[in-house]
């Protein structure tokens, strides 16, 4: 049942890329346990605007844990203490009265702060233009039923297909690495026939543009635990296995057969 | 001033028009595609896909985004699926059964020629689509698989789990980033349009404000294409995305662009119920629910029992009962009014009284909580991740929300505006669902118009374009609409009132909700026609936007969009005031079967309303595009 709680909040508030940043406290009262942890941003918001005080700059869009706009680190976990969830779909029952909530963003460096809580995650999409496709230009695909795809290989690509593209990963990382993310994209397209003829490219490509971006994975394990897909932690394993095949064929130019 | 609308639906036999036109068509040579730049705004199914199909192609495409990727596009949230004519279930699907009940189901407010193409190139879109690795479920033979979806009689619906608007999304996104990276597309994130540019009545670009910088400039290009989604947050509560506005549309029709039937909005029957005055959106609780789900209301007020604990003799299944051969599958519109009716005859559920039960206990108890787990777990799960209340154990509480809107911008066949040079693709052009939207079309649409249909056409605009430079983005003609577009921001920051844009927005909502939602009668447009501006003009002198203009500032991003709501509200109450009719999910109260049926009046209004901007939003000229149906005959609907 509903019931309302009152809430120290510690946000995290920068004016821009350049300005320096600080925590700054403000008190809730009377937010409701059904209401969503960005509804309660935004009664914070409102609050803010009718003291004359600019709102907090937070990003959200389709508030149902599927667009991957949302995210900030709430009490130092990527989108707080339910498993599972983007920040969006985390709820105030969640919470308990009295308690002081630790907002800030994404924590990393190649995801620098643009204002607040809004970052650049930009470097996710260099890593996806690198080879994150399979090249079909329109027109050119034979019948969709022409080659069966066996359910447990279309199942498992599903998986990494899944990746909503929040940059939790890479935030919950200590080393900012983003090898979680990258590898949710190599492996639904390398898992596919359709994706054999451009396998090995393909891996060597995004991993190494990856890697002129973000850290280096030492497999801690904290991006599956922040992951709201539940992206399976096998995928970078599977990905290392790859690349390491890529190197080999690639150099050898022995053809793109496995 | 505009002429007769011409709709330029090709001649011939319908099933040969599209083939005949393409052959029809001027086309533009490989090595002269590169001599045209093409703008793109919006990154959705259909955004995207034409983005990067005009790329392949080897036009120099500048796509822009709000967002900070592509990928976000509200086509992501899409959960049922995608409808294709493959017949791969050999079950009596055709292009022409496709396109049957895409007519019917708009009510007959759709132009033929558009559905029939729509259907035909549906089977294209599957195979684009699986190429490009889309993971759509498969048998164990590994086959794709297919479902019946919306109270279709055949199983033609794809569906990649319940998250085919993603997957169909992150494709068409993949296909965009190859584009990228071969630089055949320009990206521009964090970049929203503005204003339209338009020169002796062509449209020529757009001006557009960098989210970040706040930098106002104008791009021009040889053709601009509008891929800018639906309007439904006008109602301030509906199932899209925070961030889905009508600006980019609206200042196009500000600009000379027809808009057309915007009174078309389809409620969709099962959301979850807001909970308090700060929801800020609804959560869609997919439809095929509704196969194993009971719909029911307590026949007393003021119910207080447990949901278990009211014997069956005190429950109403309305939907049952009052229509017993398709019970709780009757359409969404169908579906949506009556949950209307209960509520306001104070039978709702909740602490808020805003809802109505949609009972698992008789499935369970028949099939076994497995099963249903196996059917419905992850919705279920989400249901209880909202609401905290457990689904398997008590039922649960849906009502009505604003989900898409089939109105927008007027196109002709070849999805091209009124104004020479602007195309409008996906929910943002008006054309091929009519009054009312079947499920599983809308993703079929946008990936339609965005990979085979506007591909082409717009080929046949540019080819006799060619040597023309676009024009240059510092002509006076770009200035003063760059100007404009500053000192409408200006305009907004120098307001400095007392109340947040989201409190004008939220009073826009229920106004617009209540007058013009599920049912709309005279009297309650007539209202509507004074309270919208009243609170208009309220929100030009009260609204406060804090901050600055010269960088991100989201407060004022939202005032900019809720200003053109405002002004499109109006629109939508007066085109629901002059269509005098009930038909699809425009709903008349005045205009009905004795059965409660929306009746409509194919004597008036076999048309489609387009509207012309008259200089303010009270003084719009309404033109009319007369429907002729040929193929598919009028027929009244009925679900008794």
């Amino acid at each position: 049942m509903e019931e309302t709680l009152n809430l120290t909040l510690k946000v995290w508030r920068q004016a821009g890329p350049d300005a320096s940043g600080r925590f700054e406290t403000y008190e809730l009262t009377g937010i409701s346990t059904d209401m969503s942890f960005l509804e309660m941003m935004d009664v914070l918001n409102e609050q803010l605007i009718t003291g004359g005080e600019e709102p907090v700059e937070i990003e959200s869009d389709c508030r149902e844990g599927i667009c991957g706009t949302c995210g900030c680190m709430i009490n130092g976990r990527a989108h707080g203490p339910e498993k599972a969830t983007a920040t969006c779909q985390l709820h105030m029952r969640k919470f308990s009265d009295g308690d002081t909530i630790i907002v800030e963003p994404w924590l990393a460096e190649s995801f620098p702060v643009i204002k607040d809580l809004v970052v650049d995650r930009s470097p996710l999409d260099r890593i996806i233009e690198a080879g994150g496709y399979i090249t079909v230009p329109t027109g050119s695909a034979p019948d969709a039923n022409l080659i069966p795809v066996p359910k447990d290989a279309a199942d498992a690509a599903f998986d990494g297909a899944a990746c909503s593209g929040c940059g939790a990963c890479v935030a919950a990382c200590p080393n900012s690495a983003a090898q979680l993310f990258t590898s949710a994209k190599i492996q639904h397209l390398n898992l596919l026939p359709q994706g054999q003829a451009e396998r090995w490219s393909r891996t060597e490509e995004m991993v190494e543009t990856m890697e002129e971006y973000f850290g280096s994975c030492t497999n801690h394990g904290e991006c599956h635990e922040a992951c709201p897909k539940e992206i399976p932690l096998d995928f970078i394993a599977f990905t290392n296995r790859d690349y390491v095949k890529a190197k080999r064929k690639n150099r050898k130019l022995l053809g793109q057969s496995s | 001033m505009i002429g007769t609308l011409d709709s330029k639906v090709p001649d011939g036999p319908m099933a040969d028009k599209w083939t005949s036109h393409k052959f029809n068509m001027k086309l533009v040579n490989p090595a002269n595609k590169r001599k045209f730049e093409v703008i793109v705004v919006g990154s959705g199914l259909a955004g995207s896909s034409a983005a990067a199909t005009m790329g392949e192609l080897g036009y120099k495409v500048k796509l822009f985004t709000y967002s900070d990727t592509p990928r976000r596009a509200h086509s992501i949230a899409a959960q049922g699926g995608i409808n294709a004519a493959k017949n791969y279930q050999n079950d009596g699907d055709s292009v022409h059964r496709l396109f049957y009940d895409t007519v019917k189901g708009g009510d007959y407010r759709s132009r033929e020629a558009n559905v029939h193409r729509l259907a035909e190139v549906s089977v294209d879109i599957i195979d684009q689509c699986v190429g490009q690795g889309v993971p759509f479920a498969r048998e164990y033979g590994g086959l794709l698989d297919n479902r019946s979806f919306g109270g279709a009689q055949v199983s033609r619906t794809f569906y990649a789990r319940g998250q085919t608007g993603q997957q169909l999304l992150l494709g068409a996104y993949s296909a965009l980033m190859r584009q990228v990276s071969a630089g055949s597309v320009e990206l521009h994130t964090r970049t929203e349009m503005l204003d339209l540019v338009v020169h002796d009545g062509v449209a020529k670009g757009i001006v557009t404000r960098d989210l970040v910088t706040g930098d106002i400039r104008s791009h021009t290009a040889h053709a601009v294409v509008l891929a800018t989604g639906g309007y439904g947050n006008v109602y301030y509560l509906s199932t899209n995305a925070m961030m889905c506005n009508v600006t980019a549309g609206w200042r196009a029709h500000r600009r000379g662009a027809l808009f057309a039937n915007p009174c078309y909005t389809q409620i969709h029957p099962t959301c979850i119920p807001a909970s308090d005055e700060f929801q800020s959106k609804l959560t869609l609780m997919s439809e095929s629910l509704r196969n194993d789900g009971r719909i029911w209301v307590p026949r007393g007020h003021d119910e207080s029992r447990m949901a278990k604990d009211i014997p069956d003799a005190e429950r109403y299944y309305y939907l049952e009962e009052k229509y017993p051969s398709f019970g709780n599958l009757v359409p969404r519109d169908v579906a949506s009014r009556n949950a209307k009716t209960v509520v306001d005859q104070g039978l709702g559920v909740g602490p808020l009284k805003n809802g109505v039960f949609l009972d698992f206990a008789d499935a369970i108890a028949r099939d076994g909580e497995d099963t249903i787990r196996a059917k419905y777990g992850n919705l279920f799960d989400m249901y209880e991740r909202i609401t905290g209340e457990n689904p398997y154990e008590r039922p649960m509480r849906i009502y009505p929300a604003t989900h898409y809107t089939m109105g927008g911008l007027w196109v002709d066949y070849e999805l091209q505006s009124n104004l020479p040079g602007l195309f409008v693709i996906g929910e943002a052009n008006f054309s091929d669902h009519g009054a009312n939207r079947l499920g599983a079309s809308a993703l079929m649409q946008g990936l339609a118009d965005g990979y085979f249909v506007l591909p082409y056409t717009i080929g046949n605009y540019l080819a006799p374009l060619l040597g023309d430079d676009k024009l240059d983005e510092g002509d006076p003609a770009c200035e003063v609409v760059v100007k404009e577009a500053a000192d409408e921001t200006q305009r907004l920051m120098g307001i400095n009132g007392s109340r947040s844009v989201d409190w004008f927005h939220r009073e826009l909502g229920k106004l617009v909700w209540d007058y013009i939602g599920m049912e709309r009668d005279a009297n309650g447009l007539e209202k509507a026609l004074t309270e919208i501006p009243a609170l208009r003009e309220e929100f030009d002198k009260d609204v406060r936007i804090l901050g600055s203009a010269d960088g991100l500032n989201s407060s004022l991003e939202k005032a900019s969009r809720v200003r053109d709501f405002f002004e499109l509200a109006e629109l939508k109450a007066r085109d629901a005031l002059e269509r005098n009719e009930s038909c699809g999910g425009h709903f008349r109260t005045e205009s009905q079967t004795e059965e409660g049926e929306a009746l409509r009046d194919d004597v008036n209004y076999s048309h489609v309303a387009a509207w012309e901007w008259g200089g303010d939003p009270s003084s719009a000229i309404r033109h009319d595009e007369q429907l002729e149906f040929v193929e598919v005959p009028l027929t009244q609907r009925s679900y008794k």
